[in-house]
């Protein structure tokens, strides 16, 4: 089975849009939402779940109040002042890490299994989807991203699909650590502005980081030629393959705020066009 | 007075609104703590030095020599950042979170704590207001949170300090708007910039900060999905900036667009004294 992840170091360049396009196109795909932290895949791709399971990926540090002879040991020790002046437990600040519960002299503290999110096993027009909601403030959500990774390859054994989809999240750190490792590509959406060009940079050294295969392509072409230009060099000079363009177009709004995927709605406009040709393209490699 | 600038879903022009508000306020303190993918310099200008302050995290150093392999710093860390191989004793310094709690356990002092770099932080040298500064994830590293820590640790006590997080609503946009005065949540008036920025309402309320909306790439026919949402979750809608290609193509380019459309600075000038107003107001509620 083939594994791609779909990224981008820097949000909103596409990713998704993207993902759900070359879902519809790929028919074959097995598909996992892995932006856990605002996952959007469903509603372009409005699957019907079927079943959906509570994830529990940390602790938290738990205090009995009457135990409590308020010694301090804990506010000492705790690395990521997490214990307030009065012996409380922020939870905001709490690693779950068990250091003041190892020290506490009178046992008045616990490390009690924390539900961290829920993940859905769903069916969409194109094939088995996975995805997942991280809850609030919750940490550790690469754990939540391997969870939904591990149940979508289930899921593509099971239904003997070939290739598994995923859609990343933004940034460089674990989510995106965890949607990368050991997949067999990476295809980066960018766009041609400073900021998608300098987040580009980054997410391909550390695609490099982690020895994964990269592809891009370069989203909004048209919205700034110069950069779009600069970001084709770079990608030359590291010999990562530009595979598509996808020009600047009213019609990816107004396709994205009814529900429509552009290959299906309008697979002749020139946004559709270029998804189906980095489709074609994907599909080669 | 601190505003931290946030957004569910990433792209929505967090930045914009950062860096625009920093320059239309006298007096300010710009910190970019979207350390994965820091962009504000570029619409700042920013000159940075050479010298930078190093972010270091701690993780344990094993003296093979004095294990006994008896497992307990495996056991007793929650990361999985150990694990023993037959008698070997590995270590996973990306993933450590640095609770200490592993040389704690050992028994035979075979654990000592180590130093490592995952991150800098850097400053601008040239004077210009805003004062800023970024904080940088090194590349390959997980845990964003002790270089955003590290970052605000700079705050300025007199200044009006705008913080530019990360997008979404775990850690590390938790650790750039603990202890704000007030979140500026920035999204776009699309399906997917409704959801995630309720994810980022849930987000505020349960730290119980103070918020307020602005709609980035505002567009009539579909800013009442926003507007809706605002009202039925008691959100005042403060700002909204247009679709509009001028300020998409100056983004591009890495020019706010106060630079090029003065007459907004008057607009982000007001949006700071409606933000005071809503702190006031929380603070009043709160006597």
């Amino acid at each position: 089975m083939q594994q791609i992840t779909v990224i981008s170091g820097k949000g909103g360049t596409g990713k998704t849009t993207v993902v759900a396009n070359l879902a519809a196109l790929a028919e074959q795909a097995v598909l996992a939402d892995c932006d856990v932290d605002a996952p959007n895949l469903h509603l372009l791709l409005k699957p019907r779940t079927s079943r959906e399971r509570v994830f529990k990926g940390g602790k938290l540090a738990v205090k009995q109040e009457e135990q409590c002879k308020h010694c301090g040991r804990c506010l000492a020790v705790c690395r990521f002042a997490a214990i307030t002046d009065d012996y409380r437990i922020n939870p905001f600040k709490c690693e779950g890490c068990g250091v003041c519960v190892y020290i506490c002299p009178t046992k008045a503290l616990e490390l009690q299994e924390e539900e961290t999110g829920t993940i859905y096993t769903s069916q969409s027009l194109y094939g088995p989807m996975i995805h997942a909601k991280l809850k609030t403030g919750a940490d550790n959500s690469g754990k939540l991203v391997s969870a939904v990774r591990k149940e979508a390859e289930q899921s593509a054994a099971e239904t003997g699909r070939g290739l598994l989809l995923i859609d990343g999240s933004p940034g460089i750190g674990c989510p995106v650590i965890a949607s990368l490792n050991g997949v067999d590509l990476a295809l980066i959406v960018t766009e041609p502005t400073r900021s998608g060009c300098s987040d580009l940079k980054r997410i391909l050294a550390v695609a490099g980081h982690f020895s994964i295969p990269a592809l891009v392509v370069i989203n909004k072409d048209d919205l700034n030629q110069a950069i779009s230009l600069e970001i084709e060099g770079h990608c030359q000079k590291g010999k990562w393959p530009v595979i598509g363009r996808i020009p600047f177009d009213p019609l990816v709004n107004q396709a994205l705020h009814v529900g429509q995927l552009l290959v299906e709605s309008y697979p002749e406009s020139k946004p559709g066009r270029a998804i189906k040709d980095i489709w074609a393209k994907l599909s080669n490699f | 007075m601190i505003i931290t600038v946030l957004s569910g879903k990433g792209g929505t022009g967090k930045t914009t609104v950062a860096t625009n508000l920093a320059l239309s306020l006298a007096n300010t303190q710009l910190l970019d703590a979207d350390v994965e993918e820091p962009n504000s310099a570029i619409f700042i200008n920013a000159e940075f030095s050479d010298r930078s302050e190093a972010v270091i995290k701690t993780n344990p150093v094993i003296e093979q020599s004095k294990c006994i392999a008896c497992r307990q710093c495996v056991e007793f860390c929650q990361y999985n950042a150990l694990a023993l191989l037959g008698k070997q004793l590995l270590v996973f310094p990306e993933i450590c979170h640095s609770c200490g709690g592993c040389i704690m356990v050992c028994p035979t002092a075979a654990l000592t704590e180590g130093e490592r770099e995952i991150g800098r932080i850097r400053a601008d040298q040239s004077n210009r207001n805003p004062e800023f500064w970024q904080g940088e994830l090194n590349i390959g590293e997980e845990t964003a949170v002790p270089v955003i820590v590290q970052l605000k640790q700079h705050r300025a006590e007199d200044k009006t300090v705008i913080i530019d997080a990360q997008p979404g609503s775990s850690c590390p946009t938790i650790a750039a708007a603990l202890d704000s005065d007030f979140c500026l949540l920035v999204t776009e008036p699309t399906p997917f910039g409704l959801n995630d920025l309720k994810m980022a309402v849930e987000m505020v309320k349960e730290l119980g900060i103070p918020a307020g909306i602005i709609i980035n790439r505002s567009e009539e026919e579909y800013d009442y999905l926003i507007a809706e949402y605002a009202q039925s979750e008691g959100l005042a809608l403060l700002l909204k900036i247009p679709f509009d290609r001028e300020i998409a193509f100056l983004y591009s380019k890495g020019i706010p667009f106060t630079e090029n459309q003065p007459e907004w600075r008057a607009k982000f000038r007001q949006l700071y004294a409606n933000i005071e107003g809503v702190v006031q107001n929380a603070a009043d509620n709160r006597n």
